[in-house]
């Protein structure tokens, strides 16, 4: 990890505004905005969809429509007006694509911008990317080897045509269209997404990973993901994101759905750096997420997150413990800075016996930025010897910022055992001048403290994307000290 | 090498040094001494650049250069290492990727390229040998649960990373035991050159047994009130600071 730091760092901190806050000019295939059953009905057809799926966005479009957006979190935002948003944009694409040469060469002037050259992807980092651009994916690679090992990795759009069998027996079932409202939203009008399946005894032979972007100005990104690992399968599952730089707020109402079967395992990782609005609280991305994650009997399903961009976060990846000796894992790490806003943290829901969960969650506050962990740890009344450990670490930069921490744990079992630690901490001047006594200036010094503060959860970044995740690290807190 | 000219300095509005003069050649060990209170550290604070000091009055120059207008990392680049009496603790942050840090930075300040991994190596192996650091403590977060001893040995180790031009050595001496105290000060006696100068800030004479200084100044209430050679540390640890004031 170390030897990316200083050269890349050093450029990555001249920069000063959102370095990805450019603007693709590819001619987009958009809807007129507003919502209502119409819409829905477009979007399925846009999208060849069978039947029953139709049938089963606009039941869910009928829940959402009677459900009342959460004002539970400890966020303040004006709320998106639902009828002013566009809720289909894809880039006007040849629909099938055989290789890069007939990638538009717009787009992919913007891969390179955001720096995940698919060229280089293939050639140095063995990551299969399935790029979901304005909600279509455009580009899937590595589909060879995987289709060997009988891996399907592809868009659910697609995955809705080749494989309706697995996504009608899954889709939902994590995540139920009644959920809440933006798990409901998304499931009436999601425009795209990916989806996995690993089958029985196969471990995926290298990091699965999907970079979504915002591209179109305006329109909501609605992605819907369906990760299914068969018995005793392994898959390791990355989700980069980035958003250019708009004025207006930005909705993105995503849903994750993880299947864990007896004993497989999924790793998902997530480095999320949406545009988080300028210096005053303008613009930025507003990012309601559902991620869920179900375990069969001895699976494990571990979410890693680095989540450094959008104005507002409203984010909970968690782990439903069914099966016996089943493992959930959660490691965070959540930064904030100017007038950034995060209620973010996990639930732990042990229902079989033997279920371990923990739970480790940094939150960096600077500027005037509110950051709050939220997290529930439930022990099932028949999940005996089950067993939690959670951590929750707030450092503090400045004296404008907040952290917040609200644990809340429901036993129903008497053996359970639950252990909770957390810490606040503000770096000091005393820390700094250390620092720089010995030569190393301010900014590179918060650097190093913070990395060093979230380095438990960087460890478990595959190390490709620790690396970025420590540059977004350093990138998002520019500026926060004097 | 250092001058230090009619130096006054306060913090929060309270004059701490009235009137400090002292100049430290190259090849030079100089003792400060003097109670608690007397102003020592601020000196050491003041030189390194610490912003919460105010210089009302009065200069200090590294090599003829005023200091005034330099940040405390630009100090640093400029040669001058502070051994401080509490050092602190960054979790997370291996003493290997800090010192590597500090090295990068100060070359990058004198328009170097990173020193390569491999040479950072070897550097590292070979001062850690030189200061009998077992290599586990290298990969330690710095400073964090390291005994009184090891952190002490760390400032020197890393004072031997950076060689810089004048060490300030704030208190190194205080919570050491004996032989802890010796592996420091034959540290610092090893990287002891014609081209550096050291300046030991102490409460007591035992470490100038080990360290022993060409000159030793005492400090009284923000000013020098003796300067003499190494026997006047003997004289005072015989008779106190009182006959002094």
């Amino acid at each position: 990890m170390n030897k990316f730091t200083e050269d890349d760092l050093k450029k990555e901190l001249e920069t000063k505004e959102y370095e990805y806050g450019f603007y693709t000019d590819i001619e987009a295939d958009k809807f007129p905005i507003g919502l209502n059953e119409d819409v829905v009905i477009a979007i399925s057809r846009k999208k060849n969809e069978p039947e029953w799926m139709t049938e089963w966005r606009l039941e869910a479009f009928k829940v959402w429509k009677e459900m009342k957006e959460p004002e539970w979190a400890n966020v303040r935002y004006e709320k998106p007006k639902f009828q002013e948003i566009s809720y289909y944009s894809a880039p006007i694409q040849k629909p099938k694509l055989d290789s890069l040469d007939q990638v538009d060469p717009e787009l992919l002037k913007t891969f390179e911008k955001l720096g995940i050259s698919i060229d280089e992807q293939k050639r140095l980092s063995n990551v299969a990317v399935d790029i979901v651009i304005d909600s279509v994916s455009v580009a899937t690679t590595f589909k060879k080897t995987l289709n060997e090992k009988g891996i399907i990795f592809c868009p659910i759009s697609e995955a809705i045509q080749e494989h309706p069998e697995l996504v009608r027996k899954h889709l939902g079932t994590i995540v139920p269209t009644t959920d809440n409202f933006y798990a409901a939203l998304n499931s009436a009008v999601f425009s795209d997404g990916s989806f996995c399946y690993i089958p029985k005894g196969v471990t995926c032979p290298m990091e699965l990973s999907t970079y979504f972007r915002i591209n179109e100005g305006g329109t909501g990104q609605f992605e819907r993901t369906l990760v299914i690992a068969d018995e005793g399968s392994f898959v390791s599952y990355l989700e980069g994101c980035t958003a250019p730089a708009r004025d207006e707020n930005q909705l993105h109402a995503a849903v994750v759905e993880l299947i864990a079967l007896d004993n497989a395992e999924i790793k998902y990782s997530t480095v999320q750096n949406w545009f988080p609005g300028d210096k005053e609280g303008k613009g930025g991305v507003f990012n309601f997420v559902t991620k869920r994650g179900l375990c069969e009997k001895n699976a494990k399903i571990s979410w890693t997150q680095v989540e450094t961009g959008s104005a507002v976060t409203w984010k909970y990846p968690s782990c439903v413990l069914k099966g016996d000796n089943s493992v959930g894992e959660f490691y965070s790490i959540a930064v904030t800075n100017n007038f950034q806003q995060a209620d973010t943290g996990t639930k732990m829901i042990h229902l079989g016996k033997n279920t371990k969960s923990t739970i480790i969650s940094k939150g960096v506050s600077a500027g005037k930025s509110q950051n709050s962990y939220r997290g529930l740890v439930q022990i099932g009344p028949r999940a005996h010897n089950a067993r939690n450990f959670s951590q929750c670490d707030s450092l503090l930069m400045g004296d404008q910022c907040g952290a917040h921490t609200f644990p809340y744990i429901e036993v129903k079992n008497k053996s359970a055992q639950i252990e909770h630690e957390a810490t606040t901490s503000k770096i000091g001047e005393d820390q700094l001048f250390y620092c720089n006594q010995r030569g190393i200036d301010t900014e590179k010094a918060i650097a190093l403290i913070v990395n060093g503060f979230s380095k438990e959860v960087l460890n478990k970044l595959p190390m490709e994307f620790a690396v970025e995740a420590q540059k977004l690290l350093e990138i998002s807190l520019e500026g926060s000290v004097g | 090498m250092l001058q230090v000219k009619n130096l006054h300095a306060s913090i929060n509005d309270k004059e701490i040094l009235k009137g400090i003069n002292l100049e430290i050649k190259a090849g030079e060990v100089h003792a400060i001494m003097g109670p608690n209170g007397s102003g020592k550290s601020t000196l050491s604070a003041v030189i390194a650049g610490k912003e919460e000091y105010e210089v009302t009055e009065g200069s200090v120059l590294l090599n003829n250069e005023d200091l005034e207008d330099f940040a405390p990392e630009e100090r640093a680049h400029k040669g001058i290492f502070l051994s401080f009496q509490y050092p602190i603790e960054i979790p997370g942050v291996t003493v290997t990727n800090f010192i590597k840090t500090a090295i990068n930075s100060t070359r990058k300040a004198k328009g170097l390229e990173d020193l390569p991994a491999k040479e950072m190596l070897k550097l590292i192996r070979e001062k850690a040998d030189l200061l009998e650091i077992d290599r586990k403590f290298l990969s330690r977060s710095l400073n964090e649960g390291f005994s009184g001893g090891e952190k002490k040995r760390n400032e020197i180790f890393q004072m031997a990373m950076l060689e810089p031009k004048l060490a300030i050595l704030d208190e190194t001496d205080s919570g050491l035991d004996i032989d802890a105290l010796k592996v420091v000060a034959n540290g610092v006696n090893k990287l002891k050159s014609k081209d550096n100068a050291v300046l030991v800030i102490t409460h007591y004479q035992r470490l100038l047994d080990y360290i022993v200084p060409d000159f030793v100044h005492v400090l009284h209430n923000g000013k020098i009130v003796k300067s003499g050679g190494k026997e006047l540390a003997l004289e005072l640890e015989e008779k106190g600071y009182d006959w002094l004031k």
